[in-house]
């Protein structure tokens, strides 16, 4: 579980977190979600300990972020899985040397060792054939699933994603919330999803935390969403004419 | 005040080189491609300029010389000199602040862009010790290249000389061998592995902490070019000083 106490992070002047309390649970996909400009990505990279904040906390399973020692700090890094929005591949790698990549660093096992859990992944996101492609022969949605596969590699506690949806079509774009969502369940893994998808939200958002003008505007999970008055929420995930109907039907549905 | 910073950043970065360093099992593939990279791929084009440049610099000294009773033994001397002391070390270094600086700066550059640097340190790996270390271990082999740039520049000094009947393959001979100062040798060698540490450093610095997209990849690797350049010739500047002054 990762909770977040009352956390704020400025750029010179511009206040962009203003003070966020939230918890992440165990076994679940939370999902951040949001205008662009709301904070999104600067409470991600608060989570993953690429920017420092001023004042807060952030507790992986009650060890408190800021208080680790450097050594303590890589220790709890080996166990966070990334996806980026870019993938981030190192495309001087094949796939299969991206995938091993978390291994060559963090472990001691042998060449095979790595070759069999790295086919194992691959298996596992359904890349059994390319292995030896570069990143730059895969198509977008195929690089998204690498870079599930090298997060997930080193058996991770707590896996993160950022837009895991962007670029790709929608029906891609389901076989990875998916995917996201069996890793999840199977591993009983943490999983923190930023995303603005609002396909993403109703497939696999078991918790969801609203963020607007860098505040916690809402919390809750894609059966509540449907149901909350809250106006920033309601106008954010139902603005296309689309969602205004599924929301309707639902309510119907549902009453 | 932006000059200062990057400078403080700079030494800082500096630092962090041999900080909590990657696994050797792994540092060790890196050393090899950058060898492969940085060195042996540079080798044909330094190779080509020395050694059409020491053939201008001994036709141009040949041409200069009217007066009788300047030997011409000169022109080999001339060539050996301004290949050793100066060609070879500094001018194949700003050559190699074109060639080898852009692709450490843009190949950096790029992996910021598309967030490789940010999937490093979320990682925990030393992103600085992981990309730039292996680049410096790799130039530590750039008097390699100078020594070849060295030899062909003179060679092509006395191919020019001979075949273009500007002199005796003797005269140039002699003037090669007359009056050799070892320490010149040593001179060049240390500038040399001043300038390879700067080749190292200062284009990665631009590659990793630059912010933007592709554009500004661009703009980087021009600009790391520019202060690479500066900064060898002020230091040429002040070693000759400090050196041979």
């Amino acid at each position: 579980m990762i909770e977040v106490k009352d956390l704020h992070k400025s750029f010179g002047e511009a206040h962009i977190l203003k003070g966020i309390t939230t918890s992440f649970e165990k076994g679940k996909t939370n999902l951040i979600i949001g205008q662009s400009g709301s904070g999104k990505t600067v409470f991600l990279k608060c989570l993953l300990g690429l920017f420092e904040y001023e004042e807060g906390s952030i507790s992986y399973d009650g060890k408190i972020f800021s208080a680790l020692s450097a050594d303590e700090k890589r220790e709890l890094r080996a166990e966070i899985g990334m996806v980026f929005q870019g993938s981030a591949l190192f495309d001087s790698m094949t796939i299969a040397e991206n995938v091993m990549f978390p291994l060559r660093m963090f472990t001691k096992q042998s060449k095979s060792e790595m070759e069999d859990r790295v086919n194992v992944v691959l298996n596992r996101v359904n890349l059994e054939n390319a292995h030896k492609k570069m990143p730059s022969e895969a198509s977008g949605g195929m690089q998204k699933r690498v870079a599930i596969a090298r997060a997930i590699v080193n058996n991770p506690k707590y896996l993160f994603c950022d837009e895991p949806n962007s670029g790709l079509d929608p029906k891609t774009a389901i076989v990875i919330d998916n995917l996201i969502q069996e890793i999840t369940d199977e591993f009983n893994i943490t999983t923190v999803i930023n995303s603005h998808d609002m396909n993403s939200v109703m497939e696999i958002g078991e918790k969801i935390v609203f963020l607007k003008d860098g505040l916690k505007a809402w919390e809750g999970s894609k059966e509540t969403i449907f149901r909350t008055d809250n106006e920033a929420v309601t106008n954010f995930v139902y603005s296309s004419e689309l969602f205004k109907k599924v929301r309707k039907m639902y309510l119907e549905e549902n009453q | 005040m932006k000059y200062l910073h990057n400078i403080g950043a700079y030494f800082i970065m500096i630092k962090d080189i041999f900080r909590k360093p990657t696994k050797w099992s792994v540092m060790k593939t890196l050393i090899l491609k950058d060898i492969d990279d940085l060195i042996i791929g540079s080798l044909g084009i330094v190779a080509f300029i020395a050694f059409f440049v020491g053939g201008v610099v001994a036709i141009q000294t040949s041409l200069n010389i009217n007066n009788p009773l300047i030997p011409k033994y000169l022109v080999g001397f001339a060539t050996r000199q301004s290949i050793i002391l100066e060609f070879a070390p500094t001018f194949i270094s700003i050559i190699m602040a074109g060639k080898v600086g852009s692709f450490i700066t843009s190949s950096i550059g790029t992996m910021r862009v598309t967030e490789q640097i940010d999937a490093l340190e979320v990682m925990g790996i030393n992103a600085i010790n992981y990309l730039v270390f292996p680049k410096f271990i790799a130039l530590t082999l750039y008097p390699f290249i100078i020594s070849i740039a060295m030899f062909l520049g003179i060679l092509g000094g006395l191919a020019a000389c001979v075949y273009g009947g500007y002199g005796t393959l003797e005269d140039y001979i002699e003037g090669v061998q007359n009056d050799f100062i070892p320490f010149h040798m040593a001179y060049a060698f240390i500038k040399t592995m001043v300038f390879a540490f700067i080749l190292a450093t200062i284009p990665s610095f631009y590659g990793y902490f630059m912010k933007g997209g592709a554009l500004e990849v661009g703009k980087a690797s021009t600009t790391s070019f520019v202060w690479t350049s500066v900064v060898i010739i002020l230091l040429n500047f002040l070693l000759t000083s400090l050196l041979l002054g």
